[in-house]
């Protein structure tokens, strides 16, 4: 059992993703500080995939410039034991199933633990093959965060049953990126989530302006904002993290 | 065969997003219930019988055969079926179930561009929509396959993403697919991907074997004693072996795309050079570096430069069923020119590796062993990238 539901506690959660390495990791460990001042709940840490299938072109392009710039699992693990002196909320980390499977699973998921990571999110395992993880994830107290998307219908119940952490409710079909409308009936989704689980869900993918979080976070628990953040730090670079900062601030204050 | 569950041995599964397991959920179900259709089966018998050219021949190459001296040698020509290679048996199997589906669309990858071809083909044959990712890189390579695929009514989408290569065509085409399911199949090309993929591609490439199976029997009255083919995915590979597995005395050798060697980083080598991991929806082998990321791999082949192979090939590897071996961008092409001289067939740069692999073996077979090779493809895309491997100007 991790931390993560005390993200939850005070009122709506404010979910920021932040690719580690992008440009640096000191930038990136800025950038967290900033957000976490301004009022984020809870920090996605991703850990930079060369061929991230569940992304679209700005978090793509976030991957490309970590890695790029030599970040790696090794420094990124580091970087958050240095992190987490200052740094309380919880943490999850967002990757892909390779880079924990290819470190040696085992490896990966308890130095989890020992750095303060509370959560994996990993978008390409579901359901089907958590297995893969799971048993190592409880064996460290690490949860292992599950997806529902749009199409998921008959699978939200049996999916929701067995979630730990929080859910995950993927707002749009299709990969990450802001979109100008969120179309889906996320209330149903949330409806039968609600019957099926105590856990919190947010909801994430698409989100960008202050009145969409607000709106996803009054049907849900909170509202999850990757690549709004990343094309701040993709257009600022090193001096990104006081823009993020005021960012976070706004979709804060009307969540 | 494949288990319940979509794994071959530990290889296989379903690693991909929550938004696309119910359309690999319907695609299977689907799949089950048609494959064993009468109508289906002979709908898809009349396509491949009467359009695509079934059953290509098995020739006897009789030249190739006394020039290396040793074992007998037999070419199963994929290279004459209609669109020039092995991946319209395939296409036009998934084509016919995604319209029994009742989708609209295919999408598709594409290295080479044989498989973006053989999918604008079945989409304008079956009246259906048809959009391909191709690496940017690829289609500079392979500039006259995508002229022919919009010739056949296709949009083609050059993929900048990653290396601009096949993989990278694969990511994009997943992610188009997540973004557009209802009316959408994505027309994977080869035996790889999220299960049910790799037994759908396999079940449908297997009339390979089948094939080659009556036309040995009736030629030889006896099995090959191996059975050569190029890998990268791995689906004309997998459809030559199929109907072999259950015969140990017929080796079954897969040809792996060297590049530059498997001592450089110039190789896509995936069995010799890759380990266990799990990408594009599936454990298997993939060449990766220490932290799992993917390798930017070369071939001189667009249809091998693939950094993963099938998980049945995976498996097969595992329990010593098959062997991998890895052929160098020099070897092919010297083996594609040789082809040529001797037999007057120019095969596609990809069949070349399996060709180069049985020059090196023949000679030390007795006379009365058989080797087949499969063809996968006809050369013709190639003739321009081979020309200036060898120095010459030549632009298509």
């Amino acid at each position: 059992m991790s931390n993560i539901k005390s993200a939850f506690e005070h009122g709506k959660a404010f979910i920021a993703f932040i690719t580690c390495g992008d440009p640096d990791l000191e930038t990136t460990a800025a950038a967290i500080r900033a957000a976490v001042e301004n009022g984020a709940s809870l920090i996605e840490l991703g850990i930079p995939f060369s061929d991230p299938t569940a992304e679209g072109p700005v978090i793509q392009g976030a991957n490309l410039r970590a890695l790029n710039g030599g970040v790696t699992t090794d420094k990124i693990f580091a970087f958050v034991r240095e992190l987490r002196r200052d740094v309380t909320v919880p943490m999850v980390f967002m990757t892909y199933a390779n880079v924990v499977f290819s470190y040696d699973s085992e490896r990966f998921i308890s130095t989890c633990r020992d750095i303060g990571i509370d959560g994996l999110i990993l978008p390409d395992l579901p359901y089907e093959e958590k297995e893969e993880f799971l048993p190592l994830c409880h064996k460290y107290g690490v949860d292992l965060i599950s997806l529902i998307a749009p199409t998921s219908e008959n699978r939200i119940a049996m999916i929701a049953k067995e979630a730990e952490g929080f859910l995950y409710i993927v707002s749009s079909l299709g990969v990450t990126g802001t979109r100008s409308e969120i179309k889906t009936d996320l209330a149903s989704i949330v409806d039968v989530v609600r019957q099926n689980t105590d856990i919190p869900c947010a909801i994430g993918f698409g989100i960008s302006t202050p009145d969409q979080a607000h709106q996803m976070a009054a049907i849900s628990d909170g509202a999850i904002v990757g690549s709004a953040i990343i094309k701040i730090l993709e257009k600022y670079g090193k001096d990104a993290p006081k823009y993020v900062g005021e960012y976070v601030k706004n979709m804060t204050e009307k969540l | 065969m494949t288990n319940p569950n979509g794994r071959f041995g530990i290889h296989g599964g379903q690693y991909i997003p929550e938004t696309l397991m119910n359309a690999v959920i319907e695609l299977e179900a689907a799949y089950n219930h048609y494959k064993n259709d009468p109508e289906f089966n002979r709908e898809l018998t009349a396509l491949l019988n009467d359009y695509a050219g079934r059953p290509s021949r098995l020739y006897y190459a009789e030249k190739m055969t006394k020039d290396l001296g040793g074992a007998k040698i037999y070419l199963k020509r994929e290279d004459l079926n209609h669109t020039g290679a092995h991946k319209i048996n395939n296409v036009l199997g998934q084509a016919l179930l995604a319209k029994k589906m009742g989708k609209t669309r295919l999408i598709a990858e594409t290295g080479a561009g044989q498989h973006g071809v053989a999918t604008a083909t079945a989409a304008a044959l079956m009246g259906m929509e048809c959009v391909v990712f191709m690496g940017e890189e690829d289609t500079i390579r392979q500039a006259l396959n995508v002229y022919r695929m919009r010739l056949l009514g296709a949009e083609v989408i050059p993929v900048k993403s990653g290396t601009g290569t096949l993989k990278d065509a694969v990511s994009e085409a997943m992610r188009e697919w997540t973004s557009r399911i209802s009316d959408t199949h994505y027309c994977l090309g080869s035996v790889m991907g999220p299960h049910p993929f790799p037994t759908i591609v396999r079940d449908f490439q297997a009339v390979i074997s089948k094939e080659i199976k009556e036309q040995i029997m009736e030629k030889e009255g006896r099995l090959p004693d191996a059975v050569l083919a190029c890998v990268g995915g791995g689906s004309n590979a997998i459809g030559s072996f199929y109907h072999f597995i259950e015969d140990p005395s017929v080796k079954l050798i897969g040809c792996e795309a060297a590049g530059r060697g498997i001592d450089t980083f110039d190789t896509a080598a995936t069995i010799n050079t890759g380990r266990l991991g799990i990408f594009h929806g599936m454990k298997s082998y993939f060449c990766q570096d220490q932290y799992g990321q993917i390798a930017p791999v070369y071939s001189i082949s667009a249809g091998l430069d693939y950094p993963g192979i099938g998980p049945e090939h995976a498996h097969l590897y595992d329990i010593g069923r098959a062997e991998y071996v890895p052929v160098t961008d020099d070897e092919a092409v010297c083996a594609f020119e040789y082809l040529a001289k001797t037999e007057g067939i120019i095969p596609a740069i990809e069949s070349a590796h399996a060709v180069a692999h049985a020059m090196k073996i023949a000679p030390a077979m007795r006379p009365d062993q058989i080797v087949v090779i499969t063809i996968s493809g006809r050369g013709d895309k190639d003739c321009a990238a081979i020309a200036r491997y060898r120095g010459e100007d030549i632009h298509e």
